[in-house]
């Protein structure tokens, strides 16, 4: 309806002022729409970026050999194996998964990894820590060591050993020190101090230390195999699905970060929750402020309607011409309200140059064609009852008010 | 001549119960092809009722209308738009034309609703109605901007748009002065001569209705004289 487009720009190019006022009302909850989208979805990623960012998000772990229990078929047991008090669960097969499980779509890093306990001592000094021998060259890959080295580097090496600012402190310890190692098993190892590291976490910082792989596995009698495979997705929220496929593709024991983050999950889900309350209420108020306007421009033009449809204007024309009016204000509302919140974004530091004290805004997160779509939609549905008065206006009476 | 309109037994009822006003009370009356008439009667008499019925805009309480050989009572709303638009013209007192658009746009509308968009033949026959009407100077023009006798102008060229075989005009010239409104009476004792287009033209103005070949008298809800 070619025609009905026409006329329904000039209705509101007819009183430009009044129109403006209402894309401008428009644009502002469109505007706060994109806002609220932004930062939402900025923070979320805030949030986990911080609690999850330098964990591994889906993990593979040696599964405990439970008791294995030998049953006769009357129902005796006969013979029970007790769990090793030793480490007895390793992934020996590491070698051979960790190629597939790097083919997985969305997994950006893999890192096996010999993980245990054991003491820490530089001379009279001793302090309890949990050890993580990592792969040399992969050092970095779940955990950004790298990024957090105040002194020394994150490399390691044979011989080489990695610890918290924290952890150094407390032992007095500097960069090139020799100190002793002791595994929970009993194996001992003299190491050179070559990083030291400061991630913001504490229990990191106190009692972790890094040293590479060779190393674990003299201290943890480990000729072979891992103890665990950390993994770094591209996406965090596809650690179940990914999770749920490596678990199908290797039969192993695969944990996704979300186990055991309900919290965590329960606290992003009302963010969002208050995201689509307020910007559900921006929506509402689009839809009313474009329905009110249009219902009082319904009745300003009765007179006119009233000629058209004795001219020869069906209901149907009538209700075209008002819905396309709705339907324009709602696109050029929800147009500008989007570049504005876009602009508005703009001077916000992007997700990688993040500054705390800031709000967390993400502008690529704004939602700018959901705000668009949903806007023009909510203006037509708004358009739908003044244009439905407008066609049932009668004629006779609107002609001789 | 044969017979264009025939209207019979005509009632028409305002309201009900206590608050009823009858307005009209079995009016008949027949219009001829190519006639140009004069509606008269006293203010409240329902001569505007009667154009309005006339137009399809209103149906009668009780009595048969047809036009053209089609019973406009049985016809539903969706047939009379088209039946309206196809054949008859209006011209109101006030409220005439759309005041957005131009003195051409106002003229060419009857026949853009039907077609869906403004064809160039629809506005090269605006154009030559509107020249016709004395207003070729005014094509563009948008309505606001002109008098009171040039937007009647404007409201006979946009009534005879689509070629109607009547055209209804409820006193079309009651806001004009004298000279106005014989010009716009000019204009169209020359259409109905050139064209045959057939008028029923409502007025209190016995200089206007002299004008008229024929004098239709309302009173009392029927014809009179
Ligand atoms: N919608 C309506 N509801 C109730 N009464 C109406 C309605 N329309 C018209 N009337 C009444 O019908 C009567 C005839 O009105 P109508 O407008 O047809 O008269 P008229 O002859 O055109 O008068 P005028 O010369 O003043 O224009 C009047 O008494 C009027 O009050
Ligand atoms: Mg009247």
């Amino acid at each position: 309806m070619l025609y009905a487009l026409k006329i329904a720009i000039r209705y509101l190019t007819a009183s430009k002022a009044q129109t403006a006022l209402l894309v401008l009302g428009v644009a502002v909850g469109v505007f706060i729409f994109v806002f609220m989208s932004a930062l939402i979805g900025g923070l979320a990623d805030f949030i986990l970026s911080r609690t999850v960012g330098d964990i591994s998000h889906v993990t593979i772990k040696a599964e405990d050999a439970e008791p294995a229990i030998l049953i006769s078929p009357e129902g005796h047991v006969l013979a029970v194996t007790e769990k090793g008090r030793m480490r007895t669960a390793t992934l020996a097969e590491a070698a051979t998964w960790i190629p597939l499980i790097e083919a997985v779509r969305g997994v950006v890093a893999v890192s096996p990894q010999i993980t245990g306990a054991g003491f820490l001592t530089r001379g009279a000094q001793v302090a309890q820590v949990s050890v993580t021998g990592l792969e040399p060259g992969r050092e970095s890959a779940i955990l950004n060591l790298d990024g957090y080295m105040v002194e020394g580097a994150a490399r390691l090496g044979s011989g080489l050993v990695v610890l918290g600012q924290r952890l150094a402190d407390d032992l007095s310890l500097g960069l090139g020190q020799t100190l002793r190692l002791q595994s929970s098993g009993g194996v001992s190892t003299m190491l050179t101090l070559s990083g030291i590291f400061q991630t913001g976490n504490g229990m990191i910082d106190s009692s972790s230390v890094f040293v590479s792989l060779p190393t674990a596995r003299t201290l943890f009698a480990m000729p072979q195999g891992v103890t665990r495979i950390e993994i770094k997705l591209a996406d965090l929220n596809a650690a179940d699905a990914t999770a749920l496929r490596i678990r199908g593709l290797t039969g192993l024991d695969v944990v996704p970060w979300t186990d055991g983050a309900e919290q965590l999950k329960e606290a992003l889900n009302a963010q969002a929750q208050t995201g689509y309350f307020l910007k559900s209420f921006a929506l509402i108020t689009i839809v009313i402020g474009v329905a009110s306007a249009l219902l009082l421009s319904t009745y300003r033009r009765r007179p006119e309607i009233g000629i058209m449809r004795a001219m020869g204007a069906g209901r149907g024309f009538v209700v075209v011409v008002f819905v396309t009016q709705g339907a324009l204000i709602g696109l050029l509302g929800g147009l500008m309200g989007a570049g504005l919140g876009y602009l508005a974004l703009l001077p916000f530091p992007s997700r990688e140059a993040f500054r705390p004290g800031t709000l967390p805004m993400d502008i690529t997160q704004g939602s700018y064609g959901l705000a668009i779509t949903l806007t023009v939609l909510g203006a037509i549905l708004a358009s739908i009852l003044p244009a439905r008065a407008a066609a049932r206006v009668d004629p006779v009476t609107a002609i001789s008010q | 001549m044969s017979a264009l309109v025939r209207v019979e037994g005509l009632v028409k009822t305002f309201g009900s119960g206590e608050a009823a006003t009858r307005v009209l009370r079995g009016l008949s009356l027949t219009l001829q092809a190519g006639e140009l008439t004069a509606l008269l009667g006293p203010s409240g008499s329902g001569k505007s009722t009667l154009l309005t019925i006339l137009g399809t805009l209103m149906k009668p309480t009780a009595g048969s209308h047809s036009m053209l050989g089609t019973d406009l009572v049985a016809a539903d709303d969706r047939a009379l738009t088209l039946f309206r638009n196809l054949h008859i013209g209006f011209v109101f007192q006030f409220h005439n034309l759309l005041p957005d658009f131009t003195a051409l746009e106002n003229v060419v509308f009857p026949t853009a609703v039907r077609e869906g968009r403004e064809t160039a033949a629809a506005r090269t026959r605006g154009r030559e109605l509107l020249a016709r009407m004395g207003l070729a100077e005014r094509i563009d023009f948008p309505t606001a901007n002109l008098s009171g006798g040039q937007k009647q102008r404007v409201a006979v060229a946009r009534a005879l748009m689509n070629r109607p075989e009547l055209v209804l005009a409820d006193e079309p010239t009651g806001n004009l002065d004298r000279a106005a409104a014989m010009q716009v009476m000019a204009l169209i004792s020359e259409i109905n001569r050139d064209e045959g287009t057939t008028f029923l033209i409502s007025t209190h103005d016995e200089k206007i209705a002299s004008l008229c070949r024929r004098q239709v008298v309302v009173g009392d809800g029927v014809v009179t004289g």
